[in-house]
């Protein structure tokens, strides 16, 4: 009896040592995202993204070489300890979130915590882990104001609303409509912190550089119908119509420009609801030469990210999308520091963290570089515009780094 | 032109409002029983739709009947597990008992299709139609078509048969149809049922134009409850009324206002309405 229950014991040790490299007790980072709730299909996507992310940090892959971490079996740095991420569900709320943070923090004992998705909730799980002195990485929450809290504990991947305006504005200069400049632009917004911080950096960028907005309407993403909003674009026929919406809505927009038989000469779809493979694979077809945000340009065979692309689609039978990219590189940046660090404390992973210096080469995403300034904000973070054909997002502006040519006017379901 | 064709647009949206809450009208309205889970009934019969169209290849004649069956059973099958059991207890065992079947639906649901978005063929009753310059959508002209029918065929089941006779008896007084030979269980049921079934062809008519999302209920539920209290509780042809009231008024609202304030506009008549007319529109005092 006692010899069997001997051998039962060691049986973990010897599962876990044998599909390893990597030695030791593993490294624990905490993810928070949204696993149910109306946010849940991106939370999904997300979640493989984090998983895949495990895999290859885990296990040597000579050929994703160029990336921290990609070449050897969990972290060198700490012995060759493997990593082990502990995924919480923050359902959509904002005290969930916190709640979850709390836990991954007290109970799970992470040494970091990344993520979160929506900015809101990214706010209160972040202030959890500032007022414990833990490190907090999103990759993927882009209101402005999460950087301007003076957190010391508080970093960040992903371009934010500033970085975003200009490029869109850069474009519009460019852009001709008819053979003439842009001169009408007509925003649409879901109304609550993304929405309406967009559309506001937007607007003041623009008319910054001489664009007036012309028309701009704020509407709540959990409409059941969106036609008025249609025919009121329809009615004014402005140049531009730039959407700023979450899938279900940018679903239903698409869905209804093609009921009510509008199309702009250029249509902007920004981000999150466009970037979705939901909206993609539902609506894509009726929505062909929309244009797009980015940092995620898989489209170059050889690059990294090409080729973690690939991998996700091995995994998951889709296309990896924008958000979904940025949450990946994210959480790829806050292993890099971890390892860099050579310990788990804290605070050596806050030091490793604020000297990060990673070059474009280093990264499966189109940022110039990873680089934080002393507000936590990544400063080489960049973004480019992509062109839905077919059910692909192609980069096609600036044309320094475009795959393929910008085609307009846009053409929608013909 | 514009605004005629905003008109239309909040007709046919106000059809489905009414096509929605049909089935609310006879749960709520009739039965008493405040069903929390009506908006997750016409997203079960959105995926009957959807499993129905990409795995049995069965067009829109075949899945539309079939999800008006498969809500059915569902009804009865809800009624006698569930609310059977719950309406001895107090309103508030009522109220959690359908909120409690709300998210059990909704979340196995969303174990068994994930929380993806799916969709229908948006033609698959035909391209969108133009009449003196009006844009016509064949799937939301059938659902109006449909919420007229079925607010007609219920109304006639009510108050033009016997067996209409007795689900208002059972509904109006539990005991004194029992007195006068009535067993209100099947009654109930089929009250059930019924309500089921005209959620059953709402969702699987809604599916043709609306995405699929084990949460889409959460988005559809409330204006329902508030076609069905403006409309009168227990008045079949009120919710159509309020329906068409309510998605003219939010189309216009939005089009003048700004679609962020559609719903204070609505809201406000709907409270006005009530201040004067606590009964609702076609209901009884």
């Amino acid at each position: 009896m006692s010899i069997a229950r001997r051998h039962l014991l060691a049986l973990p040790a010897l599962l876990s040592a044998s599909p390893l490299l990597a030695q030791g007790a593993p490294v624990k980072v905490g993810t928070l995202l949204p696993l149910t709730g109306v946010a849940a299909s991106a939370g999904g996507s997300a979640k493989a993204a984090i998983e895949l992310a495990v895999e290859l940090i885990n296990t040597p892959q000579p050929d994703l070489a160029s990336m921290p971490l990609m070449a050897t079996s969990g972290f060198p740095g700490l012995g060759g300890r493997p990593l082990q991420v502990v995924i919480a569900d923050q359902q959509g709320s904002p005290s969930v979130a916190q709640n979850q943070a709390l836990r991954l923090i007290t109970q799970e004992r992470v040494v970091a915590i990344t993520n979160g998705y929506q900015s809101g909730l990214v706010q209160t799980a972040s202030a959890i882990a500032e007022r414990h002195g833990i490190p907090y990485v999103t990759g993927e929450a882009v209101a402005t104001n999460l950087t301007e809290r003076g957190f010391r504990w508080f970093f960040r991947t992903t371009p934010i609303g500033p970085d975003i305006a200009a490029i869109y504005v850069e474009f519009l200069q460019s852009a001709r409509v008819n053979g003439r400049p842009v001169t009408k632009v007509a925003i649409v917004n879901e109304n609550t912190e993304y929405g309406t911080s967009i559309a506001e950096v937007i607007r003041r960028t623009a008319e910054a550089r001489g664009i007036g907005i012309a028309l701009q309407i704020p509407y709540a993403a959990n409409s059941a119908d969106v036609s008025a909003q249609v025919l009121q674009l329809k009615d004014a026929q402005p140049d531009v119509a730039i959407f700023i919406s979450y899938t279900s809505d940018a679903i239903l927009y698409a869905r209804t420009m093609r009921a009510q038989g509008y199309r702009p000469p250029i249509l902007i779809g920004d981000n999150s609801g466009f970037s979705d493979d939901n909206f993609v694979q539902t609506a894509g077809d009726i929505a062909q030469g929309i244009i797009n945000r980015s940092a995620f340009d898989p489209s170059r065979p050889g690059s990294n990210s090409f080729k973690v692309n690939a991998l996700y689609k091995a995994r998951t039978g889709r296309e990896m999308d924008d958000t979904t990219a940025r949450i990946m590189q994210g959480f790829l940046v806050t292993c890099d520091a971890i390892n860099r660090a050579g310990a788990t404390e804290p605070a050596a992973i806050q030091k490793a963290l604020r000297e990060t210096n990673l070059d474009a080469g280093q990264l499966m995403i189109g940022y110039r570089g990873v680089k934080f300034d002393e507000k936590g904000q990544n400063s080489m973070a960049s973004v480019l515009l992509v062109q839905l054909r077919g059910r692909e997002y192609i980069s096609v502006w600036p044309e320094a780094t475009a795959t393929a040519p910008l085609q307009l006017p846009y053409k929608g379901w013909e | 032109m514009i605004l005629a064709q905003v008109v239309l647009n909040g007709f046919l949206v106000g059809a489905v409002y009414a096509l929605f809450s049909s089935g609310l009208t006879l749960i709520w309205g009739m039965m008493n029983v405040v069903n929390f889970a009506h908006g997750d009934f016409v997203m079960i019969a959105m995926y009957v739709a959807f499993v129905a169209f990409t795995m049995l290849h069965l067009g829109p004649a075949i899945f539309v009947p079939l999800a008006a069956i498969m809500l059915f059973l569902l009804g009865v099958l809800v009624y006698y597990a569930l609310v059977r059991h719950v309406m001895r207890g107090p309103m508030l065992a009522q109220i959690l008992g359908t909120f409690g079947l709300a998210l059990v639906l909704r979340y196995a649901t969303l174990w068994v299709f994930s929380a993806n978005f799916v969709s229908l063929p948006e033609n698959l009753l035909g391209e969108v139609q133009t009449f003196a310059g009006l844009r016509l959508e064949p799937s939301r002209v059938a659902a109006g078509l449909a919420a007229l029918g079925l607010t007609i065929g219920l109304h006639l089941l009510l108050t033009h048969t016997a067996l209409g006779s007795r689900l208002l008896a059972v509904a109006e007084d539990r005991s004194a149809a029992m007195l006068v030979g009535i067993r209100p269980d099947p009654m109930q049921a089929l009250a059930w049922g019924l309500g089921a079934a005209c959620t059953g062809v709402a969702g699987a008519l809604i599916a043709l134009f609306f995405y699929i999302t084990p949460t889409v209920g959460e988005s559809l539920a409330l204006i329902a409850f508030v076609v069905v209290c403006l409309g009168g509780f227990g008045s079949v042809p009120g919710a159509l009324v309020a329906g068409l009231a309510i998605g003219i008024i939010e189309s216009l609202s939005a089009f003048w206002i700004g679609p962020a304030f559609k719903d204070l506009v609505v809201f406000i008549l709907f409270l006005a309405v009530l201040w004067f007319r606590p009964q609702g529109l076609l209901g009884k005092a």
